[in-house]
C-alpha cells in the first residue's frame, strides 16, 4: 500500500475480515451445523477477494463449487446425523493441546510460504475478461488434463454407486 | 453507467477517493433499482398466481383491492410488515434470523444480469451464465438454514427435501443452459442474445432440435429448483404442514415469499434470453436496434412480453399438474433429465464443429423446426378445443373478468354465450 487509501483497500480489509471471522468461527463453535453455516462467510469472503482481484470466472466457480456443493454436501451429512446438536457427541475435544500444536505448525508451513513467495506486484488489478483465454487453454492445451480429470470424476462416481448399491433384490 | 460516473466526476473535479465513492454510489444505486424492480414483479406475480387460479378454479380471484384487485400485494405487504416476527423460543435465533437473507441475495442478485434490452441491463457480466448458476446456489443454504434453525422437524424435513431437489435439478439445468452457450460462444447474456435473431428459427429454440430438448429441460429443472408445484414436495401441505418455512411470520415469511415468486420471473428471463431470442425484434439488426429509443422499447416491451408468458406457464403448471412423489421426483431428474442434458449438450456441441454456421442446411432445419414447432402448438390447440367441447366446459382466458363466473352455474347464460361448446343434456334437442 503506498500512501493513498483507496476504496479498494477498505473493501479488501472487509472482505478480509470476514472470511478470517468465518474461520474462526467454524474453528471455534461448539456446535457443529454453526461452524458449517461459519464456512459460509469464509467461501463468500473468498470469492469476494477473487472478485477483488479481478478474477471473475474464479470467484462465480468458487461460489459455485464451495457454497453450492461442498458447504450443502457437509450440511446434509451434518444434518442427517443424529444427536448433531449435542457438542459432547458431535464435537468432542480429544487434546486441546494437540490441537494448538498442530495449528501453530500449519501456521509455520503458512507463514514460511507467504514470507518467502514472490508475490507479483501490479499498480492496479486489469478488469479483462478470463473466460475466453480459460476456455482456449482447457480446449487447447489443457485438454489432455482436462479429459483425464473427467474420465477420473466418472470412475469415482461409478465406484460411488457400485458402493452405495445394496445387494440384489434388496430394494 | 461508468461514461456517467467519469462525466460527474470530471465536472466535480474530485479526488480520487471521491471518484471511487462516486462510482460505488452508483453501483449501490443501480443495486437498489434492480432490487426494487425485481421486488415489483414478483409482488406484481402474486396477484397473477391469485388471479389465474381463481379463473382456473371458476371463481374471480383477488378483487377488493384496487381496480381488478391490482393492488392486492401492496395489502399484503402492509400486512406481512406490521405482523408480529415470531421466534420460536427452541429455535437457534442467530440462523433462524439469518435463514431468508441467503435465500433473498441468491434470487435478487441473480435479477442484475437479466437482459431487459438491448441497453437495459444492470451488469452485463463476462460471466453471466455461470454468475447465476453460482449466486442462486446461496437459495439451497438459505433453505436449510431455516430448516435447521426453525428446530422442527416438518421444517427439517422440508428444509432437506427441498435442499435434495435443488442440488438435483441443478445438474440438469446447467448442462440445458450450457448447450445454449456452446452453440453461442459467450458466457454473457447480452452476447447471447445478441448471437440470436428476431425471428423464430433464428432462435436457439429452434436452430437445432437439440435445442428445442434442451429448452424442456431447462424449463422442468427450473419449476423443480423453484420449489414450484408440480415439485412442491419440500412444503407438501399434506405431509409437512408448509416445510421449511413452516415456523416463519410476518416480513421473514415474506422474504421466502417474494424470493420464491421472484424466481419464477428470473427462470422465465433465463429461458427467454438464452432460448427465445430476448430482445430481439424480427427485421431488426442489433446495430440498428441500438441507435433508436423507440426500437429500445419495443425490444424491451417484447422480452418483457416473452418473459410474462413463460411466469404465465409456470403458474397454470401450479393449478393444473398433482405433486410428484419422492421417487417419481428423483427418477425423473436422474433418469431422464440429466442424461437428456449430456445428450443435447453433446449434440450442439457437435452441431457447431459439424454443421457450418449460417449454412443452408443449418437454415432448413431452423425453417422445419419451426414449422414443426407451429404444428404442435396447433395439435395442442386444437386438441384442448376437443376436450373442452366434450365436456362442455369453455375457454376462459380473461383475467380482468370482473363480476362472478356465472357462466359456470347458470345454464341458461351458459346457452346464450357459450352454445356451441356446451354438452347437452340427455334428451335436451340440439
Amino acid at each position: 500500500m503506498n500512501g493513498d487509501f483507496t476504496l479498494a483497500d477498505g473493501v479488501f480489509w472487509l472482505l478480509s475480515a470476514a472470511t478470517a471471522l468465518g474461520g474462526l468461527g467454524a474453528a471455534l463453535s461448539r456446535n457443529i451445523v454453526r461452524a458449517v453455516f461459519f464456512l459460509l462467510l469464509t467461501f463468500a469472503g473468498v470469492a469476494g477477494l477473487y472478485g477483488l482481484l479481478s478474477a471473475d470466472f474464479l470467484a462465480a466457480v468458487q461460489l459455485m463449487v464451495y457454497v453450492g456443493g461442498v458447504l450443502v454436501l457437509m450440511l446434509f451429512a451434518v444434518m442427517l446425523t443424529s444427536q448433531i446438536d449435542q457438542a459432547h457427541q458431535s464435537n468432542p475435544v480429544g487434546s486441546r493441546w494437540l490441537g494448538i500444536a498442530c495449528g501453530a505448525a500449519m501456521l509455520a508451513v503458512l507463514w514460511t510460504t507467504l514470507v518467502r513467495a514472490p508475490f507479483l506486484e501490479e499498480s492496479a488489478p486489469a478488469y479483462a475478461p478470463t473466460t475466453a483465454e480459460l476456455g482456449h487453454t482447457l480446449t487447447g492445451i489443457g485438454f489432455l488434463p482436462l479429459l483425464a480429470v473427467g474420465l477420473l470424476l466418472c470412475a469415482v462416481i461409478v465406484g460411488a454407486v457400485v458402493v452405495a448399491r445394496r445387494g440384489p433384490g434388496t430394494e | 453507467m461508468r461514461a456517467l460516473a467519469e462525466y460527474l466526476a470530471a465536472s466535480w473535479q474530485l479526488s480520487p477517493l471521491g471518484r471511487e465513492l462516486l462510482s460505488a454510489g452508483l453501483i449501490l444505486l443501480t443495486a437498489i433499482v434492480v432490487f426494487a424492480v425485481a421486488l415489483l414483479i414478483a409482488a406484481l406475480l402474486t396477484w397473477l398466481e391469485r388471479r389465474v387460479a381463481g379463473r382456473v378454479q371458476s371463481r374471480v380471484g383477488p378483487n377488493r383491492v384496487g381496480p381488478l384487485g391490482l393492488l392486492q400485494w401492496l395489502a399484503d405487504g402492509l400486512k406481512m410488515i406490521l405482523k408480529e416476527d415470531v421466534v420460536p423460543a427452541a429455535a437457534d435465533r442467530p440462523l433462524f434470523l439469518l435463514a431468508p437473507y441467503p435465500v433473498m441475495i441468491g434470487v435478487f442478485a441473480a435479477f442484475a444480469t437479466v437482459p431487459f434490452s438491448q441497453l437495459l441491463i444492470a451488469a452485463d457480466l463476462d460471466v453471466g451464465v455461470l454468475y447465476l448458476i453460482a449466486v442462486t446456489s446461496l437459495v439451497v443454504v438459505g433453505i436449510l438454514m431455516a430448516g435447521w434453525g426453525s428446530n422442527n422437524k416438518w421444517s427439517l424435513l422440508g428444509g432437506i427435501r427441498s435442499a435434495a431437489q435443488i442440488v438435483a435439478y441443478e445438474v440438469p439445468a446447467a448442462l440445458a443452459l450450457l448447450s445454449v452457450v456452446v452453440m453461442a460462444g459467450t458466457l454473457s447474456l447480452q452476447s447471447i442474445v445478441a448471437a440470436q435473431g428476431g425471428w423464430p428459427w433464428e432462435w436457439y429454440l429452434l436452430r437445432t432440435p437439440f435445442g428445442f430438448v434442451a429448452f424442456f429441460i431447462y424449463f422442468t429443472a427450473a419449476v423443480a429448483e423453484g420449489n414450484r408445484t408440480p415439485f412442491d414436495l419440500p412444503e407438501a401441505e399434506s405431509e409437512l404442514v408448509a416445510g421449511y418455512n413452516t415456523e416463519y411470520s410476518g416480513i421473514r415469511f415474506g422474504g421466502f415469499f417474494l424470493g420464491e415468486f421472484a424466481n419464477i420471473y428470473l427462470m422465465s428471463a433465463i429461458a427467454s434470453a438464452l432460448f427465445f431470442g430476448g430482445w430481439q425484434i424480427p427485421g431488426v439488426t442489433p446495430a440498428e436496434q441500438v441507435g433508436s429509443v423507440w426500437w429500445q422499447a419495443l425490444g424491451f416491451l417484447v422480452f418483457v412480453a416473452k418473459a410474462g408468458v413463460g411466469c404465465l406457464v409456470v403458474i397454470l403448471l401450479r393449478w393444473t399438474f398433482p405433486r410428484l412423489r419422492v421417487d417419481q421426483l428423483t427418477a425423473l431428474c436422474y433418469r431422464y433429465l440429466a442424461p437428456g442434458a449430456f445428450l443435447c449438450l453433446v449434440g450442439n456441441a457437435l452441431w457447431i464443429v459439424l454443421v457450418p454456421a449460417g449454412s443452408l442446411f443449418e437454415r432448413m432445419v431452423g425453417y422445419g423446426m419451426t414449422a414443426v414447432a407451429a404444428a404442435l402448438g396447433l395439435w395442442f390447440v386444437l386438441r384442448m378445443r376437443r376436450h373442452m367441447v366434450s365436456t362442455g366446459d369453455r375457454l376462459d382466458l380473461d383475467l380482468f373478468a370482473r363480476g362472478h363466473t356465472r357462466a359456470a352455474f347458470d345454464p341458461a347464460w351458459q346457452a346464450r354465450a357459450y352454445g356451441r361448446f356446451r354438452r347437452r343434456r340427455p334428451g335436451e334437442a340440439s
